[in-house]
């Protein structure tokens, strides 16, 4: 095979659950990802942690769940705000769904350096 | 005052079990079974001796019976429909008082329902197609240990399908070879690994050996990934007590998760293991060998969807369901039917997936469908539509069999599965444009690229056998 010859190992990728395997989105990807938790009427959430963490389950919550929010630009204001507050942390946006009582989504957008 | 009197000999079963007026109580258990009668014999019955030899009937009257109110006990043969498209055979539904049933048993509801009747000389086919249980029965059940969403919270996956292969070859690895497989999978970006179901505890590789080799490749895959791993250990055993040992023992090594096979290990195991996993805080994966013998024949045995029904109620984090689109059997609108008896809390009657009945589930967790058997990248843009989020797609030869191997076999499923959560979540349509969301992925990925230029030319096109009952 090809492979075999031309290239090194195979390696182990770090990521980060849902969409870690996907190339870093757009600022456009990501309002659409988080347009779509908007509109499933999950609830918006954001948090963050120091890269050393981040197989916890319980990141640190920046501010509570933005409960009632269906501004996208809102979400994505606080996200910007969260990263700049912590610019050496993962950050990450989760779709609070009450009817099932998990998420509905869950997906880092800024990646530490840590 | 007493006023029936004993009178010896052989009644039609319609006199007592035919009951067109009956209307069903919330209670009652009801049952739709696919009659083909022997020629000559009428509906009614035909329908009424199913009611009897599925309850409380016998050939012959007996003085016992007047001993106690068969009134109250009889199962009642209460509609008759005609099959769509087909002369031969009808539907019966009959109804079934809840105390026929001992509480928390599926064992018990078949042993009646689909007991000696199956072998009744008046029928020629008999097939039971759906069961609605009543809520007051569901409480009797425990039903699945974790559910999808405790699964989810555990696991930490959210917002897509879990995805998963199982080991193979199916057969003849040692033990740490077949870890290595576990492992190679794991790190390349799979969440979950199986045990083949014939995998039990051969003279190749013992369960013991086996479940520590795993225990080390789920570990250091988590370890070097950053996210969170399992392997179903297969804990199906000869007996009960070498099944407990088993689960004790993949409990010991702080695995997340271990299976059984639900219909050859039997529901009595099944459910006894169900509580087990929910008191040890373990996940149950189901796997469904000798199903096919079942619920394959369109006009004789047990529908699928009852089966499903009934591993809801004995207990089970994932069943399989089949693919629809890969190499198994499987009618696509019947195949979502019992999906949703799976997973949704409420599932109304709807003819046109073959669900006859309401069925109301209450609080009871749901199950995790599971997509397996034939399936490789090309169809994820198919099975996201299809099984949506509440799935474990698994990929076995269409992750080992990638020309580089297992890691970078795994690393292709999930970069196809990611990349249509994410062309799906922006609201495109991903079985039209299929080719176009998974060849943008392969830009970036050359795992992907190689494993699109594999699988190309494959495909499982023969008609099913088993078809929905239409006109």
């Amino acid at each position: 095979m090809p492979f075999q010859s031309t290239t090194g190992d195979y390696q182990t990728k770090f990521t980060l659950e849902t969409f870690g395997f996907l190339p870093p989105m757009t600022q456009e990807e990501i309002f659409d990802q988080i347009a779509y938790i908007i509109a499933q009427g999950w609830t918006p959430g954001i948090e963050h942690i120091h890269p050393s963490k981040s197989m916890n389950h319980y990141w640190t919550m920046w501010k509570l769940p933005f409960f009632g929010v269906t501004d996208l630009a809102q979400v994505v204001s606080e996200l910007e705000a969260c990263h700049r507050s912590y610019p050496d942390h993962h950050v990450r946006v989760t779709g609070y769904d009450n009817y099932t009582q998990s998420q509905g989504s869950c997906f880092v957008v800024f990646e530490g350096r840590g | 005052m007493s006023v029936k009197t004993y009178d010896a000999g052989v009644k039609e079963y319609r006199a007592m079990y035919w009951t067109p007026d009956y209307v069903p109580l919330d209670t009652d258990l009801l049952a739709c079974f696919k009659c083909t009668g022997q020629p000559g014999v009428p509906r009614e019955e035909v329908a009424a001796a199913v009611a009897a030899e599925s309850s409380t009937g016998t050939w012959s009257t007996v003085w016992s019976e007047l001993l106690t109110d068969l009134e109250f006990y009889k199962g009642r043969a209460y509609r008759i429909e005609d099959v769509p498209g087909d002369k031969e055979s009808f539907y019966a539904f009959i109804a079934y008082p809840i105390d026929l049933f001992e509480e928390g048993s599926v064992v018990n509801v078949l042993t009646s329902l689909v007991g000696n009747v199956f072998g009744f000389k008046a029928l020629r086919h008999l097939r039971l197609e759906d069961i609605r249980f009543p809520i007051a029965y569901v409480k009797t059940c425990m039903g699945p240990p974790s559910g999808i969403q405790v699964e989810r919270d555990k696991l930490n996956k959210y917002g897509r399908p879990l995805l998963g292969a199982t080991i193979k070859p199916k057969l003849g690895l040692s033990a740490k070879n077949y870890g290595r497989a576990v492992y190679e999978c794991l790190r390349g970006g799979l969440d979950l690994t199986k045990d083949d179901e014939n995998v039990n505890s051969q003279p190749f590789m013992r369960w013991q050996n086996r479940f520590e080799f795993v225990a080390e490749a789920v570990s250091a895959a988590q370890a070097e990934t950053g996210e969170r791993k399992g392997h179903y250990l297969n804990v199906t055993a000869p007996d009960p007590e070498q099944m407990y040992e088993r689960a004790e023992f993949a409990k010991e090594l702080g695995q997340p998760i271990i299976m059984h096979d639900f219909l050859t290990g039997g529901f009595t195991a099944n459910t006894g293991l169900a509580k087990w996993c929910r008191k040890n805080g373990m996940l149950l994966h189901i796997h469904r060998a000798m199903h096919a013998v079942i619920d394959r024949h369109p006009k004789h045995g047990i529908h699928f969807r009852v089966l499903a029904k009934c591993l809801r109620l004995s207990g089970g984090d994932h069943l399989h369901t089949g693919t629809v689109v890969g190499k198994l059997e499987g009618d696509r609108g019947s195949t979502l039917g019992f999906v949703d008896l799976l997973r949704e809390s409420f599932i109304p009657e709807d003819r046109a997936r073959g669900i006859f009945f309401d069925q109301d589930w209450g609080s009871m967790p749901g199950v995790f469908a599971v997509a397996s058997g034939g399936i490789h990248v090309w169809h994820m843009p198919a099975l996201v539509t299809i099984f949506g989020d509440d799935s474990v797609l698994q990929f076995g030869g269409g992750t080992q069999g990638h020309p580089w191997g297992n890691a970078a076999g795994a690393a292709a499923n999930r970069v196809a599965l990611e990349a249509c959560v994410k062309a799906r979540n922006e609201g495109r349509e991903l079985e039209k444009e299929a080719r176009e969301i998974m060849t943008a992925a392969a830009k970036h990925s050359p795992e992907l690229a190689i494993a699109m230029e594999t699988w190309k030319e494959i495909k499982f096109e023969f008609d099913t056998v088993d078809k929905l009952d239409v006109g």
